[in-house]
This record gives structure tokens, C-alpha cells and sequence, in this order.
């Protein structure tokens, strides 16, 4: 160990922290310079990280499932007379859906309609919450050998919720609907009119630029579109419900406060381009509006 | 041959090893938190919550053991941790260990209760300057909620992560009387 004289010592303590200061000053420049550098540390710690999140995940689950247990127990009887309720008005949707599925079936005999190929997915296991204070983002463990690409849609057991934005060795990183970052090309069911859902770090996400004219109706469904090229068209997304303060809301169908599988679906699109990639978008075509 | 007296044995190996255990507890424990904050039970800016208590206990009773150096990297794992832009909550930390550090005779004497209060003074100020890192870094105006949320959490905490903290300190300090 080297022996310093004691005025020196006392001023290089005293020295370290504008120093820190500074350099922490410089981390935020090497933030904003090389984004690519620091996703790749957050992605080699997150990898190095994610076994022991694993591990701690799984009292903290078994302590939720059984609080979820009690509160089903709790309310059961109310919910069994609703699902009688609920399955005389399914029983009725389902003759009407047979009837369609029949006249369908029909109508594309009549037509060289190419059915579309099922899609690919793969389930992963949600381990962390990687999102801060400022960003919705959550964590998921995958095998070493995975096949998670960026732009890989993910989805919950009811609907749209996010889309993965980083991938590592072992995990992988999906930004959720509900980011201030994430835009999502949507159709409203009813009018088929097209509209863009911006996260605001909010529960629920807001509409934004819908055609003039077609204001989006309170339970409209929302799904997602095909518009850009990066998400197959008709994915559920969630209900639009105007807010008290009249804006365009929707209610996803994803519980994202509560994640613990994710699907991720691979459409085989490339809608999304790296942000390196992106130098100017490309030259509208004349025949589209 | 002339007899010498032995000189006196160095720090035996058990004792030397209690000793860097003691100095390194407060580091290792508060990263421990850092990292268990990350595993998602819903709460949201935990690990920005559990950061801050953690520094501003171990600066102000045993500072020789979190040296400006240690705050950097806990702030450097906190921020690669969550989603926060790379040195914002570095330089929060960092500021919050040097103002802690400048009044510390004056903080080391406070009662518990008024210790609380001064603490709620610092989790405003850290809240307050990493909403403006977060302005700045990303050139829009964030949201309000999250800090404040973050905020509360952190005051909210600071009672129980204090007493257990407070009685490690004195058992550590009890230890090290004893040698």
C-alpha cells in the first residue's frame, strides 16, 4: 500500500468529490453521446443481475398469488353469478360467430383468398421492473440460446403490451405501452379510422391524431394497425374512455401493474428501424395520400 | 547473543477480516437494497428511494466507510439499474453526500425526529434536482407525479430503514469498543 504524507491525503479526500462531481457531469455527456455504449452496460449488468432476480421473484410471487388467492375466494360468489350472467350473453355471441365463421367459410370459397400463416411466439418469464421513476419497462429473463429480437411484439394473456426494445445475452428489455416513448399505430374497431396511442407514463395511454371528423366513441375497441409496417393489423390493444379532462384515453386490456409472462410474438415484420438507420424517411410515392 | 523483545504481532487475519467486514458492510448493504429494489413488486421509483436514505445514514454516522468514490458507483448502479438517464442520479447522490457531509456535526446531533424532517429537506431537493436533470438530459418537460411519488416513498421509508440501520451502527460500534 503506498504511505501518503497526512496534508496530502487530507487534500485529495478533500479533492474527490468535485472530481466525482465532474465525472458524473461527464456520464451524463456519455449518456447523451453514446447511448449505444450505455445499453450495452445496462444490458451486461441486467444479464449478470437476472438469476438473482430470479430467485428473489419467487417468494414475492408466491406471497401475491396467495393475496390474489384470498381476494378470488373472497369474492367468489359475486363473480360466479356474474359469469352465468356473462355466458347466456357469450352463448349468444357464439351462434352469431358460428353463423359468420359458416357464411365466411363460404364467401372465401368463392374467392382465392390466401389465409394468413399463424404466427410464431415464444413465452418469457417478466423478472424485473427496469423502468424508473420517468419510464415504463419491464425485464425478461430469457434461455442463453433465445431467438428475441428487437421489435418483437409482446403480449400478455388479454392484449397488447409493448414491444422489446433491448436484447442481451440472457435477457431482454420491453418497453411497455404505457411509456412516454412508446407510439403505437392503432385502428378504432368502429369507425375503422387509424390514430396514434402515445404513453404518458400513465396508467392509460392517449389518442392522438384521428382523422377529422371520426371522434373516437366512448368503449370503442382499439386494436393495433398495420399501418407502418411494424405490427400485424388487429392485435387487441384495449377500450378508448374519455378522461375528465376530455382527452382520448384507452384502457388497455394488459394488466401491466402486474406482469408475469410475456408472449412474444414474431410477425416477421421490419417496420422499425434502428435509430442508426434512420437518415431521412424515404420518398413518398404519388399514388398514396 | 542479546535477547530483543517481539514486536508486537500484526492485526491478526480474524480481526483483520471483522475490521474490512465493518468497513465495507454500509457499501455492500445499500447496493444490496439497490439491486433487491429492482424486482418488481409494483412500487414505482423504489430503487431511487432506497438509494437516497441509505447514503445520506451511512455519510452522516459512519462517513469513513462511504467515501465520495462508493457514492459514485452506487449512484452509477442506480442509474444503470432503472431507466434514468446515465449521471443524473449520480450527481443527485453525489450532491446529497456533500451537503450531508458539510453539516455533519451538526446533523450527527439531531434527534431521531428532527433527523426525519431534515431528511424529508433533502429527498424534496434530490426529487427536485433530478426532475431537472431529467428536463435538461431530455429536453421535455417530464411529468410531476413520478418525483413527488418518489419523493413520498422515500420519507415514507427513511423511519425503518433508519432504525435498522441505526441499530447495526451501534452494534458495529459496540464491536469495535469491545477490540
Amino acid at each position: 500500500m503506498i504511505r501518503l504524507s497526512i496534508p496530502l491525503r487530507q487534500a485529495l479526500a478533500r479533492l474527490s468529490l468535485p472530481v466525482l462531481i465532474a465525472a458524473a457531469f461527464g456520464a451524463m455527456l456519455l449518456g447523451k453521446a453514446d447511448a449505444l455504449l450505455v445499453e450495452r452496460a445496462r444490458m451486461a449488468l441486467a444479464d449478470a443481475l437476472s438469476p438473482i432476480w430470479g430467485a428473489v421473484q419467487q417468494p414475492f410471487s408466491a406471497l401475491r398469488d396467495t393475496v390474489s388467492e384470498a381476494e378470488t375466494l373472497w369474492k367468489l360468489r359475486g363473480e360466479n353469478a356474474r359469469l352465468v350472467e356473462e355466458n347466456e350473453r357469450l352463448r349468444r355471441w357464439q351462434a352469431t360467430a358460428l353463423a359468420l365463421e359458416a357464411e365466411n367459410a363460404l364467401l372465401r370459397r368463392q374467392l382465392s383468398w390466401v389465409p394468413e400463416p399463424a404466427p410464431q411466439f415464444r413465452t418469457a418469464r417478466v423478472v424485473a421492473d427496469a423502468g424508473g421513476t420517468y419510464a415504463r419497462a419491464v425485464l425478461l429473463a430469457a434461455g442463453p440460446q433465445h431467438h428475441i429480437r428487437k421489435g418483437q411484439v409482446a403480449l400478455d394473456e388479454r392484449g397488447f403490451a409493448g414491444r422489446v426494445t433491448e436484447v442481451g445475452n440472457r435477457s431482454a428489455r420491453v418497453l411497455l405501452a404505457t411509456d412516454i416513448n412508446s407510439r403505437i399505430p392503432v385502428t378504432l374497431e368502429g369507425s375503422r379510422a387509424r390514430a396514434i396511442m402515445v404513453g404518458s407514463n400513465m396508467a392509460r395511454p392517449r389518442l392522438q391524431h384521428w382523422p377529422e371528423g371520426t371522434t373516437p366513441r366512448e368503449g370503442d375497441r382499439v386494436v393495433t394497425s398495420a399501418q407502418a409496417g411494424a405490427f400485424p393489423a388487429g392485435l387487441p390493444v384495449g377500450v378508448v374512455r374519455w378522461s375528465e379532462s376530455g382527452a382520448a384515453e384507452v384502457e388497455l386490456f394488459a394488466q401491466l401493474e402486474r406482469l408475469d409472462v410475456l408472449r412474444l410474438f414474431d410477425f416477421g415484420l421490419s417496420g422499425i428501424l434502428p435509430p442508426e438507420a434512420v437518415a431521412r424517411p424515404e420518398p413518398r410515392t404519388p399514388g398514396r395520400r | 547473543m542479546d535477547i530483543k523483545g517481539r514486536p508486537e504481532p500484526p492485526m491478526g487475519l480474524l480481526r483483520r477480516l471483522d475490521a474490512g467486514a465493518r468497513a465495507g458492510f454500509p457499501a455492500c448493504f445499500t447496493a444490496f437494497l439497490i439491486i433487491l429494489a429492482a424486482v418488481p413488486v409494483g412500487a414505482p421509483g423504489l430503487i431511487q428511494a432506497l438509494a437516497l436514505p441509505g447514503i445520506f445514514f451511512w455519510t452522516i454516522f459512519r462517513p469513513a466507510a462511504m467515501p465520495a468514490p462508493v457514492v459514485f458507483l452506487l449512484g452509477l448502479l442506480q442509474d444503470l439499474l432503472s431507466f434514468a438517464p446515465l449521471g443524473a442520479g449520480v450527481l443527485t447522490l453525489l450532491v446529497v453526500h456533500g451537503v450531508a457531509l458539510r453539516w455533519r456535526e451538526v446533523l450527527v446531533r439531531q434527534s431521531f425526529l428532527a433527523a426525519w424532517l431534515i431528511f424529508c429537506a433533502f429527498a424534496a431537493g434530490a426529487a427536485g434536482l433530478g426532475w431537472a436533470l431529467e428536463a435538461v438530459l431530455g429536453w421535455h418537460l417530464p411529468p410531476t407525479t413520478p418525483g413527488l411519488t418518489q419523493f413520498g416513498v422515500s420519507v415514507g421509508l427513511y423511519p425503518m430503514l433508519a432504525w435498522v440501520l441505526t441499530r447495526l451502527h451501534t452494534a458495529m460500534r459496540r464491536a469495535e469498543l469491545a477490540l
